[in-house]
């Protein structure tokens, strides 16, 4: 029921440290923002700052056409849901629901439906009366989302809400809040995580925090768009290798045909590759990576490749097969393809590797041609 | 395997050579005290009867588990022979007694026995010849010196508890977020490393009847010009000048603890309060308290026990007297005049206090779990 603007929002700490620089993101009502980055990235800072636990060192943060930079947290129209859940531990579960609308001094009456309500809404009406220690993970994280609901906030911000969960749980819990955002469809949402699958699963768009060089190395917004936005048409080599798993291979290559459609000669391979990303006629000659995901690597006969290389390690997953292949010297990450099926025996061949022009991306310096 | 036994034989031999020496030392300890000259010697010279006080107790001991396990295992329940098996079992279910025995043992004597005695003491007369049954018990209800202590005791127990774990918590809760934090705890802790006769002593100078002298009177007389009087006398509220020195040393345990206890609360539940709208006082109150009430409940009961036992502060101070009397300092009004008396008087103190440790104790285990 809200809209968020951040203008230029920073994060320093201690006058020096500076964490967060030029944050700039318009959230429209209704959405579900994921952000996302590497650890220390100050995905969970930024969400913070929103809440209000933490300063704002720079720029402004609206909310509902608001300044609210120096407004307390309780009074921003905002509820969150913590990592460690953060339940009262004195308090049984129908208190803890209840605690916000206490010291915001409802009546009773009113407290009593609106805990009963969120109790009913996430199934917690048998626990009432149990203390946070009575209960399983998955409880207590309903409990923690119940006392959020209870407040009807304008915004939900989530801090890795489901990283303290075991995996059955946190698949069970993920779904269990994409159909409350949908019960909710009014309710902006904001929330935290490292775990892709979450992040594409729920989110309405995506923010990918990171280190950027024009912005001398400060954690900045890197890219901002729906998942498969950010998926099919990533606007650097972080952001493609960043979102999708296992990442995107990078291979080193030259353009050697420019127009509609590029054409490419990679250093390990032989004939071309061609890419549907345009490029200029200047670009002619230039030094680029080739992007294929490893998901859009097919294996060919041709003598048209991208890649050819010895199979080190065949990873049979079933519904998959990684092919992990030696890359020459000096190169770390291995390149990596996802072929559907089985396919037993890889294991030492030597297999050649192309891809669909409309999968194949191009970076130049770390950015994609498309957004130069 | 075989490896694992001939370390296990090693370990085995050293451990009867460590036996040996022990027990070689001991025997030419003990050869050397029949010797005329050598207790002379030790007569004359504290540091020679402390080592061998030393080398005799840490021996005793040691001796004491060897000899008991070997007569337990190669004696009384051999582990060889037809119930070599059986033998084994219940030689390691008596072997635990033969551990705590010695722990029970000197609790029984030192502890036990004198409660039992004293107990039997206080049944009779002052020269302990005449059983009186319960008539120093009674004698002491009707004495209103002893009513007296009685009630000062209660306020006692009620106040100073009350006092230093309340300051005691508002000191954890101020000094924690302060840069100088560490020395406002070190400042309010000091007091609890003076003895009770020494803060008495300080604390004769801050009340004392002289404005030049005691820091009450200055004020007194600084503010409203009022001419010196002698706190200790005042009737009734001389009891509270008294129970300030105590708290004023207590805080500082009180503080530490709950400081402790402070920091163990997840910060994610305070930060979950105030997006909830708590305010500061909210947040202590109704977050911070009831997470460490456990804690709570052990200082204050812990501080209690320790105020049924003071003695010293009213004795140095008032000696008793201006109605400011409490059960131990009565109970030492009586020692060496009439035992039978004093031994009630102890006894009443320790009904009193027994009920509160065992309340302690529960709260600490609870804690603990």
């Amino acid at each position: 029921m809200a809209n968020l603007k951040l203008k230029d929002v920073a994060k320093v700490y201690g006058g020096q440290v500076e964490v967060l620089k030029d944050i700039d993101l318009d959230i429209e009502t209704g959405e579900l923002i994921v952000f996302v980055g590497p650890s220390g990235c100050g995905k969970s800072t930024l969400l913070r700052m929103i809440a209000g636990l933490e300063q704002i060192s720079g720029g402004t943060l609206e909310i509902d056409g608001m300044v609210v930079n120096d407004v307390p947290p309780s009074e921003r129209g905002i509820a969150m849901v913590f990592q460690s859940y953060a339940l009262y531990p004195h308090m049984t579960v129908y208190d803890n629901m209840a605690f916000a609308l206490q010291i915001a001094k409802k009546s009773k009456e009113e407290i009593d439906r609106a805990v009963r309500a969120a109790a009913d809404k996430l199934q917690l009406t048998e626990y009432l009366d149990r203390l946070p220690k009575a209960l399983s993970g998955g409880q207590r994280q309903r409990v923690a989302i119940g006392r959020s609901i209870v407040r009807d906030p304008k915004v939900y911000l989530f801090d890795e809400p489901l990283s303290n969960l075991d995996a059955a749980l946190r698949v069970a819990t993920r779904i269990e809040i994409a159909q409350l955002k949908e019960q909710m469809p009014d309710s902006t949402m904001i929330y935290v995580t490292h775990d892709q699958v979450e992040a594409m699963t729920l989110a309405s768009r995506i923010v990918v925090l990171d280190a950027l060089k024009d912005n001398g190395y400060k954690y900045s917004i890197a890219q901002v768009g729906t998942p498969l936005e950010l998926y099919e048409t990533p606007n650097s080599e972080f952001v493609a290798r960043f979102i999708g798993s296992p990442a995107m291979n990078l291979l080193e290559g030259e353009i050697v045909a420019t127009g509609e459609t590029t054409t490419l000669r990679t250093r390990l391979g032989a004939g071309t590759i061609t890419s549907n990303v345009p490029s200029r006629p200047e670009d002619q000659g230039a030094q680029v990576k080739v992007g294929i995901r490893p998901e859009d690597a097919v294996a060919t006969d041709s003598e048209d490749f991208a890649f050819s290389g010895k199979v080190e390690v065949e990873e049979r997953l079933g519904e998959v097969t990684l092919l992990y292949f030696e890359r020459g010297a000096g190169q770390n990450d291995p390149v990596i393809a996802k072929l559907p099926g089985i396919h037993p025996g890889m294991r030492g061949n030597t297999v050649k590797l192309t891809a669909d022009p409309a999968k194949v991306h191009i970076f130049q310096d770390g950015t994609s041609l498309l957004y130069r | 395997m075989a490896v694992q036994e001939d370390t296990q034989g090693a370990s085995f031999i050293q451990g009867q050579a460590v036996i040996w020496l022990i027990g070689g030392l001991l025997l030419v300890a003990a050869i050397a005290l029949l010797l005329p000259d050598v207790r002379g010697m030790l007569g004359n010279s504290p540091i020679l009867q402390g080592v061998l006080t030393i080398v005799l107790g840490v021996g005793g001991c040691i001796g004491y588990f060897w000899a008991s396990n070997i007569v337990l295992d190669k004696v009384i329940f051999p582990a060889k022979g037809a119930n070599a098996g059986k033998n084994i079992n219940r030689a390691n279910m008596v072997r635990p007694w033969l551990f705590i025995f010695p722990a029970f043992a000197a609790l029984g004597l030192y502890l036990a026995y004198p409660v039992v005695g004293s107990f039997i003491r206080s049944l009779y007369d002052r020269s302990g010849d005449t059983f009186i049954g319960f008539g120093n018990y009674a004698w002491l209800m009707q004495d209103s010196e002893f009513q007296q202590a009685v009630f000062n005791n209660i306020l006692w127990a009620l106040v100073v508890p009350a006092g230093s774990t309340f300051f005691g918590l508002v000191a954890a809760q101020l000094t924690d977020r302060l840069s100088w934090g560490n020395i406002a705890k070190s400042l309010i802790f000091m007091p609890m490393a003076i003895s009770f006769v020494g803060a008495s002593l300080i604390w004769k100078f801050v009340y004392a009847n002289d404005a030049d002298i005691g820091i009450v009177n200055a004020f007194r007389e600084w503010v409203f010009g009022a001419d010196s009087v002698d706190p200790l006398q005042v009737s009734f509220w001389n009891n509270f000048f008294l129970m300030f020195i105590l708290i004023w040393i207590q805080t500082g345990f009180a503080m530490v603890i709950l400081s402790a206890a402070l920091r163990g609360i997840p910060e994610e539940t305070v930060e979950a309060a105030i997006v909830d709208g708590a305010s500061p006082l909210q947040v202590f109150f109704k977050i911070k308290v009831p997470q460490i009430m456990g804690t709570i409940v052990v200082v204050w009961t812990t501080i209690t026990i320790l105020v049924l036992k003071v003695f010293d502060i009213v004795y140095t101070m008032t000696g008793g007297n201006f109605g400011t009397q409490i059960l131990p300092s009565y109970m030492f009004e009586f020692m060496f005049r009439d035992d039978g008396r004093a031994t009630a008087v102890a006894f009443v103190i320790m009904l009193i206090v027994t009920p509160v440790m065992v309340w302690n104790i529960i709260q600490a285990r609870k804690e603990m779990r």
